[in-house]
Protein backbone atom coordinates (compact mmCIF):
# COMPACT_ATOMS: atom_id res chain seq x y z
CA UNK A 1 0.00 0.00 0.00
CA UNK A 2 0.92 3.28 -0.59
CA UNK A 3 2.51 5.36 1.86
CA UNK A 4 2.41 9.10 3.23
CA UNK A 5 4.56 11.43 5.66
CA UNK A 6 2.54 11.99 8.56
CA UNK A 7 3.04 14.03 11.57
CA UNK A 8 1.52 14.52 14.67
CA UNK A 9 1.93 17.31 17.27
CA UNK A 10 0.88 18.71 20.12
CA UNK A 11 2.15 21.79 21.99
CA UNK A 12 4.41 20.12 24.47
CA UNK A 13 6.33 17.70 21.38
CA UNK A 14 6.19 15.71 18.18
CA UNK A 15 4.37 12.91 19.08
CA UNK A 16 4.23 10.98 15.87
CA UNK A 17 6.48 11.68 12.48
CA UNK A 18 6.82 8.85 9.93
CA UNK A 19 5.48 7.41 6.57
CA UNK A 20 2.16 5.54 7.33
CA UNK A 21 -0.66 4.06 5.46
CA UNK A 22 -3.78 4.62 6.85
CA UNK A 23 -4.68 6.86 9.85
CA UNK A 24 -7.94 6.76 11.44
CA UNK A 25 -9.26 10.39 12.94
CA UNK A 26 -11.68 11.47 15.13
CA UNK A 27 -13.13 14.48 13.02
CA UNK A 28 -15.65 16.64 14.37
CA UNK A 29 -18.01 15.17 11.80
CA UNK A 30 -17.28 12.10 12.24
CA UNK A 31 -14.26 9.36 11.89
CA UNK A 32 -12.69 9.47 8.74
CA UNK A 33 -9.43 7.57 7.61
CA UNK A 34 -6.95 9.20 5.43
CA UNK A 35 -5.15 7.20 2.83
CA UNK A 36 -2.18 8.95 0.70
CA UNK A 37 -2.69 11.22 -1.76
CA UNK A 38 -5.84 12.38 0.17
CA UNK A 39 -7.90 15.45 -1.19
CA UNK A 40 -6.27 18.87 0.38
CA UNK A 41 -8.97 19.13 3.26
CA UNK A 42 -8.98 20.91 6.82
CA UNK A 43 -11.01 19.43 10.54
CA UNK A 44 -11.27 20.15 13.40
CA UNK A 45 -10.89 17.00 15.97
CA UNK A 46 -13.01 15.96 18.92
CA UNK A 47 -11.93 13.69 21.94
CA UNK A 48 -11.13 10.06 20.57
CA UNK A 49 -8.72 7.05 19.15
CA UNK A 50 -6.51 8.11 16.28
CA UNK A 51 -4.70 5.19 15.12
CA UNK A 52 -1.97 5.23 12.86
CA UNK A 53 -1.05 2.32 10.88
CA UNK A 54 2.18 1.60 9.05
CA UNK A 55 3.12 -1.74 7.35
CA UNK A 56 4.98 -2.31 10.29
CA UNK A 57 1.84 -2.33 12.76
CA UNK A 58 -0.30 0.40 14.24
CA UNK A 59 -0.31 2.72 17.17
CA UNK A 60 -3.32 4.21 18.80
CA UNK A 61 -3.09 7.60 20.10
CA UNK A 62 -5.97 9.71 22.67
CA UNK A 63 -6.08 13.23 21.35
CA UNK A 64 -8.79 15.70 22.34
CA UNK A 65 -9.19 18.21 20.27
CA UNK A 66 -7.55 20.08 17.82
CA UNK A 67 -7.14 20.06 13.73
CA UNK A 68 -6.30 17.85 11.01
CA UNK A 69 -4.48 19.93 7.78
CA UNK A 70 -4.26 17.30 4.85
CA UNK A 71 -1.81 18.60 2.23
CA UNK A 72 -1.18 17.77 -1.21
CA UNK A 73 2.23 16.42 0.65
CA UNK A 74 1.05 14.73 3.68
CA UNK A 75 -1.01 15.09 6.93
CA UNK A 76 -0.48 17.01 9.97
CA UNK A 77 -2.41 16.74 13.26
CA UNK A 78 -2.29 19.59 15.48
CA UNK A 79 -3.34 17.93 18.74
CA UNK A 80 -4.65 20.12 21.77
CA UNK A 81 -4.12 17.19 23.90
CA UNK A 82 -2.69 13.57 22.78
CA UNK A 83 -1.27 11.09 24.74
CA UNK A 84 -0.21 7.31 23.60
CA UNK A 85 -2.20 4.42 24.56
CA UNK A 86 0.94 3.39 25.69
CA UNK A 87 1.59 6.06 28.19
CA UNK A 88 -1.51 6.30 29.50
CA UNK A 89 -2.92 4.50 32.87
CA UNK A 90 -5.88 4.83 34.76
CA UNK A 91 -4.92 7.33 37.07
CA UNK A 92 -3.68 9.68 33.95
CA UNK A 93 -7.55 9.15 32.53
CA UNK A 94 -8.93 9.19 35.87
CA UNK A 95 -7.63 12.93 35.93
CA UNK A 96 -8.41 14.19 32.26
CA UNK A 97 -11.91 12.92 32.71
CA UNK A 98 -12.43 15.21 36.17
CA UNK A 99 -10.85 18.11 34.44
CA UNK A 100 -13.31 17.71 31.63
CA UNK A 101 -16.27 17.48 33.95
CA UNK A 102 -15.38 21.08 35.73
CA UNK A 103 -14.73 22.17 32.33
CA UNK A 104 -17.81 21.35 31.57
CA UNK A 105 -19.50 22.52 34.83
CA UNK A 106 -17.79 25.84 35.03
CA UNK A 107 -18.28 27.11 31.17
CA UNK A 108 -21.51 29.21 30.28
CA UNK A 109 -21.70 28.81 26.23
CA UNK A 110 -23.85 26.16 25.31
CA UNK A 111 -22.12 25.50 22.30
CA UNK A 112 -18.98 24.53 24.66
CA UNK A 113 -20.70 23.27 27.50
CA UNK A 114 -22.07 20.25 24.51
CA UNK A 115 -18.80 19.84 23.65
CA UNK A 116 -17.25 19.74 26.94
CA UNK A 117 -20.12 16.84 27.60
CA UNK A 118 -19.30 15.46 24.78
CA UNK A 119 -15.60 15.49 25.79
CA UNK A 120 -16.70 13.37 29.22
CA UNK A 121 -18.41 10.70 27.62
CA UNK A 122 -15.46 10.27 24.76
CA UNK A 123 -12.92 10.00 27.71
CA UNK A 124 -15.03 7.64 29.74
CA UNK A 125 -15.75 5.38 26.94
CA UNK A 126 -11.80 5.29 26.47
CA UNK A 127 -11.20 4.21 30.35
CA UNK A 128 -13.80 1.68 29.80
CA UNK A 129 -12.36 0.37 26.60
CA UNK A 130 -9.05 0.00 27.51
CA UNK A 131 -10.17 -1.85 30.75
CA UNK A 132 -8.61 0.97 33.52
CA UNK B 1 44.74 50.28 56.16
CA UNK B 2 42.34 47.29 57.05
CA UNK B 3 44.40 44.84 59.62
CA UNK B 4 44.78 41.56 58.56
CA UNK B 5 42.07 39.93 60.10
CA UNK B 6 39.68 42.51 58.21
CA UNK B 7 41.10 41.29 55.14
CA UNK B 8 41.40 37.92 55.63
CA UNK B 9 37.49 37.90 56.41
CA UNK B 10 37.01 40.13 53.61
CA UNK B 11 38.69 37.27 51.50
CA UNK B 12 36.69 34.23 53.24
CA UNK B 13 33.36 36.76 52.35
CA UNK B 14 33.98 36.75 48.43
CA UNK B 15 34.87 33.41 48.90
CA UNK B 16 31.88 32.16 50.31
CA UNK B 17 29.74 34.24 47.40
CA UNK B 18 31.75 32.69 44.62
CA UNK B 19 31.53 29.14 45.43
CA UNK B 20 27.45 30.42 45.57
CA UNK B 21 27.91 32.13 42.18
CA UNK B 22 29.35 28.91 40.34
CA UNK B 23 26.54 26.43 42.06
CA UNK B 24 24.30 28.71 40.69
CA UNK B 25 26.02 29.31 37.27
CA UNK B 26 25.81 25.17 37.37
CA UNK B 27 22.25 24.79 38.18
CA UNK B 28 21.37 27.35 35.45
CA UNK B 29 23.21 25.39 32.64
CA UNK B 30 21.57 22.18 33.90
CA UNK B 31 17.90 24.08 33.87
CA UNK B 32 18.80 25.44 30.69
CA UNK B 33 19.68 22.87 28.80
CA UNK B 34 16.16 21.21 29.98
CA UNK B 35 14.20 24.80 29.00
CA UNK B 36 15.81 24.88 25.58
CA UNK B 37 14.52 20.88 24.82
CA UNK B 38 11.27 22.34 25.61
CA UNK B 39 11.25 25.01 23.42
CA UNK B 40 12.94 23.43 20.88
CA UNK B 41 9.76 20.11 21.29
CA UNK B 42 7.10 22.93 21.34
CA UNK B 43 8.34 24.59 17.88
CA UNK B 44 7.27 22.50 15.49
CA UNK B 45 3.73 22.75 16.64
CA UNK B 46 3.79 26.78 16.67
CA UNK B 47 5.04 26.50 13.45
CA UNK B 48 2.41 24.27 11.71
CA UNK B 49 0.03 26.33 13.70
CA UNK B 50 1.37 29.56 11.36
CA UNK B 51 1.20 27.73 8.33
CA UNK B 52 -2.38 26.17 8.62
CA UNK B 53 -3.40 29.82 10.07
CA UNK B 54 -1.83 31.44 6.82
CA UNK B 55 -3.53 28.68 4.43
CA UNK B 56 -6.91 29.46 5.84
CA UNK B 57 -6.82 33.14 6.33
CA UNK B 58 -5.54 33.72 2.83
CA UNK B 59 -9.19 31.88 1.84
CA UNK B 60 -11.11 34.32 4.01
CA UNK B 61 -12.09 37.52 3.40
CA UNK B 62 -11.67 40.21 5.26
CA UNK B 63 -15.83 41.08 6.58
CA UNK B 64 -18.30 41.75 8.73
CA UNK B 65 -18.65 37.85 9.77
CA UNK B 66 -14.80 37.34 9.69
CA UNK B 67 -13.86 37.06 13.28
CA UNK B 68 -12.88 39.49 15.42
CA UNK B 69 -9.59 38.31 16.35
CA UNK B 70 -8.21 38.65 13.11
CA UNK B 71 -10.24 41.19 11.38
CA UNK B 72 -9.38 43.70 15.05
CA UNK B 73 -11.93 46.21 16.39
CA UNK B 74 -11.08 48.59 13.61
CA UNK B 75 -9.31 51.21 16.00
CA UNK B 76 -6.03 50.86 17.95
CA UNK B 77 -6.90 52.95 20.45
CA UNK B 78 -6.36 51.00 23.23
CA UNK B 79 -3.02 48.54 23.81
CA UNK B 80 -2.99 46.20 25.92
CA UNK B 81 0.82 44.81 26.61
CA UNK B 82 1.50 41.71 28.17
CA UNK B 83 4.80 41.64 29.54
CA UNK B 84 6.68 38.58 30.34
CA UNK B 85 9.47 38.11 32.45
CA UNK B 86 10.94 35.69 35.03
CA UNK B 87 9.94 35.32 38.48
CA UNK B 88 13.49 35.68 39.58
CA UNK B 89 16.16 38.13 39.53
CA UNK B 90 20.20 37.48 39.37
CA UNK B 91 19.98 37.21 35.95
CA UNK B 92 21.89 39.73 34.08
CA UNK B 93 19.91 42.72 32.37
CA UNK B 94 17.35 39.73 31.39
CA UNK B 95 14.41 40.97 33.24
CA UNK B 96 15.42 45.25 32.91
CA UNK B 97 15.86 44.61 28.87
CA UNK B 98 12.15 43.39 28.46
CA UNK B 99 10.37 45.32 31.26
CA UNK B 100 12.89 48.88 29.33
CA UNK B 101 11.04 47.78 25.85
CA UNK B 102 7.87 47.74 27.59
CA UNK B 103 8.08 50.80 29.17
CA UNK B 104 9.37 52.59 25.91
CA UNK B 105 6.51 51.36 23.81
CA UNK B 106 4.06 52.25 26.43
CA UNK B 107 5.32 56.14 26.77
CA UNK B 108 5.55 55.88 22.87
CA UNK B 109 1.72 55.18 23.00
CA UNK B 110 1.08 57.48 25.76
CA UNK B 111 2.67 60.25 23.82
CA UNK B 112 0.34 59.21 20.55
CA UNK B 113 -2.79 59.74 22.69
CA UNK B 114 -3.66 55.88 23.17
CA UNK B 115 -4.80 54.14 26.35
CA UNK B 116 -2.20 51.82 27.89
CA UNK B 117 -3.02 48.91 30.15
CA UNK B 118 -0.43 46.05 31.19
CA UNK B 119 -0.64 43.09 32.38
CA UNK B 120 2.42 41.22 33.67
CA UNK B 121 3.44 37.56 33.61
CA UNK B 122 6.11 37.03 36.14
CA UNK B 123 6.93 39.15 39.10
CA UNK B 124 9.81 40.71 38.18
CA UNK B 125 8.56 42.93 35.29
CA UNK B 126 6.17 43.78 37.69
CA UNK B 127 8.56 45.08 40.23
CA UNK B 128 10.20 47.04 37.53
CA UNK B 129 7.40 48.57 35.80
CA UNK B 130 5.24 49.59 39.14
CA UNK B 131 7.39 52.30 39.47
CA UNK B 132 6.96 53.92 36.60
CA UNK B 133 3.58 52.68 35.38
CA UNK B 134 1.94 51.33 38.32
CA UNK B 135 -1.36 53.12 37.52
CA UNK B 136 -1.40 50.73 34.13
CA UNK B 137 -1.03 47.39 35.26
CA UNK B 138 -4.31 46.00 35.61
CA UNK B 139 -3.09 42.39 36.75
CA UNK B 140 0.10 40.40 37.52
CA UNK B 141 0.16 36.66 37.08
CA UNK B 142 2.59 34.51 38.82
CA UNK B 143 3.97 31.40 37.77
CA UNK B 144 6.41 31.33 40.82
CA UNK B 145 4.88 27.38 41.67
CA UNK B 146 4.93 26.53 38.12
CA UNK B 147 7.66 23.51 37.93
CA UNK B 148 7.35 22.62 34.43
CA UNK B 149 5.64 25.21 31.95
CA UNK B 150 2.88 23.34 30.53
CA UNK B 151 0.04 24.48 27.81
CA UNK B 152 -2.48 24.60 30.43
CA UNK B 153 -0.48 27.65 31.82
CA UNK B 154 -0.21 29.60 28.75
CA UNK B 155 -3.89 28.92 27.97
CA UNK B 156 -4.86 30.44 30.99
CA UNK B 157 -3.44 33.77 30.58
CA UNK B 158 -4.95 32.95 27.04
CA UNK B 159 -8.15 32.89 28.41
CA UNK B 160 -7.74 36.01 30.06
CA UNK B 161 -6.89 37.59 27.06
CA UNK B 162 -9.15 36.78 25.26
CA UNK B 163 -12.48 37.04 27.62
CA UNK B 164 -10.93 40.97 28.16
CA UNK B 165 -10.91 41.31 24.27
CA UNK B 166 -14.30 40.11 24.18
CA UNK B 167 -15.80 42.69 26.55
CA UNK B 168 -13.63 45.43 24.64
CA UNK B 169 -11.07 45.87 27.11
CA UNK B 170 -8.77 46.51 24.23
CA UNK B 171 -8.38 47.33 20.70
CA UNK B 172 -4.35 45.57 19.95
CA UNK B 173 -2.40 43.29 22.23
CA UNK B 174 1.31 43.09 22.17
CA UNK B 175 3.72 40.45 24.16
CA UNK B 176 6.61 40.95 25.47
CA UNK B 177 9.43 38.20 25.97
CA UNK B 178 12.91 37.71 25.15
CA UNK B 179 13.75 35.55 22.80
CA UNK B 180 16.40 33.03 22.83
CA UNK B 181 19.36 33.38 20.33
CA UNK B 182 21.73 31.62 22.41
CA UNK B 183 23.27 31.54 25.77
CA UNK B 184 25.01 35.36 25.70
CA UNK B 185 22.11 36.67 23.24
CA UNK B 186 18.73 37.21 24.22
CA UNK B 187 16.67 39.46 21.99
CA UNK B 188 13.63 41.47 24.28
CA UNK B 189 10.62 40.87 21.49
CA UNK B 190 7.46 42.73 20.82
CA UNK B 191 5.00 40.78 18.97
CA UNK B 192 1.15 41.66 18.07
CA UNK B 193 -0.99 38.81 19.32
CA UNK B 194 -4.45 40.34 18.68
CA UNK B 195 -5.66 40.63 16.36
CA UNK B 196 -3.75 37.93 14.32
CA UNK B 197 -1.03 38.99 12.38
CA UNK B 198 -0.98 36.37 9.18
CA UNK B 199 2.53 34.75 8.20
CA UNK B 200 3.32 36.08 4.78
CA UNK B 201 5.20 33.27 3.80
CA UNK B 202 2.75 30.74 5.01
CA UNK B 203 0.35 32.38 2.46
CA UNK B 204 2.02 31.78 -0.55
CA UNK B 205 3.12 28.33 0.49
CA UNK B 206 -0.83 27.47 0.66
CA UNK B 207 -2.05 29.17 -2.30
CA UNK B 208 -1.73 26.45 -4.40
CA UNK B 209 -3.74 24.23 -3.07
CA UNK B 210 -7.59 23.95 -2.56
CA UNK B 211 -8.68 23.22 0.31
CA UNK B 212 -12.40 21.22 1.59
CA UNK B 213 -13.01 22.25 5.07
CA UNK B 214 -15.22 20.52 7.57
CA UNK B 215 -16.82 21.84 9.17
CA UNK B 216 -16.77 25.53 7.41
CA UNK B 217 -13.60 27.43 6.90
CA UNK B 218 -15.81 30.25 9.00
CA UNK B 219 -15.94 27.66 12.31
CA UNK B 220 -12.50 26.31 11.79
CA UNK B 221 -11.27 29.96 11.95
CA UNK B 222 -13.16 30.35 14.82
CA UNK B 223 -11.07 27.80 17.15
CA UNK B 224 -7.99 28.47 15.38
CA UNK B 225 -7.53 31.95 16.21
CA UNK B 226 -7.99 31.71 19.55
CA UNK B 227 -6.16 28.35 19.86
CA UNK B 228 -3.28 30.92 18.06
CA UNK B 229 -3.30 33.25 21.05
CA UNK B 230 -2.22 30.56 23.85
CA UNK B 231 -0.11 28.87 21.34
CA UNK B 232 1.95 32.20 20.85
CA UNK B 233 1.90 33.13 24.44
CA UNK B 234 3.21 29.34 25.25
CA UNK B 235 6.21 29.55 22.88
CA UNK B 236 7.23 32.82 24.37
CA UNK B 237 6.91 31.85 27.81
CA UNK B 238 9.46 29.10 26.69
CA UNK B 239 11.88 31.11 24.83
CA UNK B 240 11.49 33.05 28.15
CA UNK B 241 12.66 30.57 29.87
CA UNK B 242 15.09 29.39 28.07
CA UNK B 243 16.61 33.15 27.55
CA UNK B 244 16.50 33.87 31.44
CA UNK B 245 18.36 30.18 31.90
CA UNK B 246 21.04 31.45 29.67
CA UNK B 247 21.14 35.21 31.33
CA UNK B 248 21.10 33.90 34.26
CA UNK B 249 24.16 31.67 33.36
CA UNK B 250 26.65 34.23 31.48
CA UNK B 251 25.51 36.46 34.73
CA UNK B 252 26.63 34.27 37.34
CA UNK B 253 29.75 33.04 35.06
CA UNK B 254 31.06 36.83 34.91
CA UNK B 255 30.30 37.05 38.44
CA UNK B 256 32.40 34.17 39.71
CA UNK B 257 34.96 35.69 37.57
CA UNK B 258 34.61 38.65 39.11
CA UNK B 259 34.91 37.16 42.41
CA UNK B 260 37.93 34.81 41.30
CA UNK B 261 39.73 38.13 40.22
CA UNK B 262 38.66 40.36 43.44
CA UNK B 263 40.06 37.00 45.87
CA UNK B 264 43.34 37.26 44.01
CA UNK B 265 43.97 41.08 43.87
CA UNK B 266 43.09 40.98 48.14
CA UNK B 267 45.13 37.64 48.24
CA UNK B 268 47.87 40.11 47.52
CA UNK B 269 47.06 42.89 49.47
CA UNK B 270 46.76 40.60 52.43
CA UNK B 271 50.11 39.10 51.56
CA UNK B 272 51.68 42.76 51.24
CA UNK B 273 50.28 43.58 54.22
CA UNK B 274 51.28 40.86 56.17
CA UNK B 275 55.27 40.80 54.78
CA UNK B 276 55.36 44.84 55.71
CA UNK B 277 54.09 43.81 59.44
CA UNK B 278 56.84 41.03 60.20
CA UNK B 279 59.49 43.34 58.37
CA UNK B 280 58.65 46.33 61.19
CA UNK B 281 58.62 43.58 64.01
CA UNK B 282 62.12 42.51 62.68
CA UNK B 283 63.11 46.39 62.22
CA UNK B 284 62.04 47.22 65.77
CA UNK B 285 63.57 43.77 67.00
CA UNK B 286 66.83 44.50 65.70
CA UNK B 287 66.94 48.19 66.05
CA UNK B 288 66.21 47.43 69.64
CA UNK B 289 69.17 45.39 70.10
CA UNK B 290 71.61 47.63 68.70
CA UNK B 291 70.29 50.41 70.73
CA UNK B 292 71.53 48.17 73.86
Amino acid sequence: MASFPFELVSPERIIFSGDVETVVIPAAEGEMTLLASHAPMMTSLKTGFLVVSSGKGEERILVQGGFVDVGPKGATVLAERAMPVSELNGEILSREISRAETEHETVEDPVLKAAAADTVAQLREAKASLGM
Amino acid sequence: MPSLKDLRNRIASVKATQKITKAMQMVAAAKLRRAQAQAEAARPYAERMAKVLGNVASGVQIGPETPRLLSGTGKTDTHLLLVCTAERGLCGAFNASIARLARDTANRLQAQGKTVKIICVGRKGYDILRRTHGKLVMELIELRSVKVLGFENAEEIGKKVLNLYAEGEFDVATLFYSRFRSVIQQIPTAQQIVPAEIPQAAEEAGSGAVYEYEPSEQEILEKLLPRNVSVQIFSALLENGASEQGARMSAMDSATRNAGEMIKKQTLTYNRTRQAQITKELIEIISGAEAL
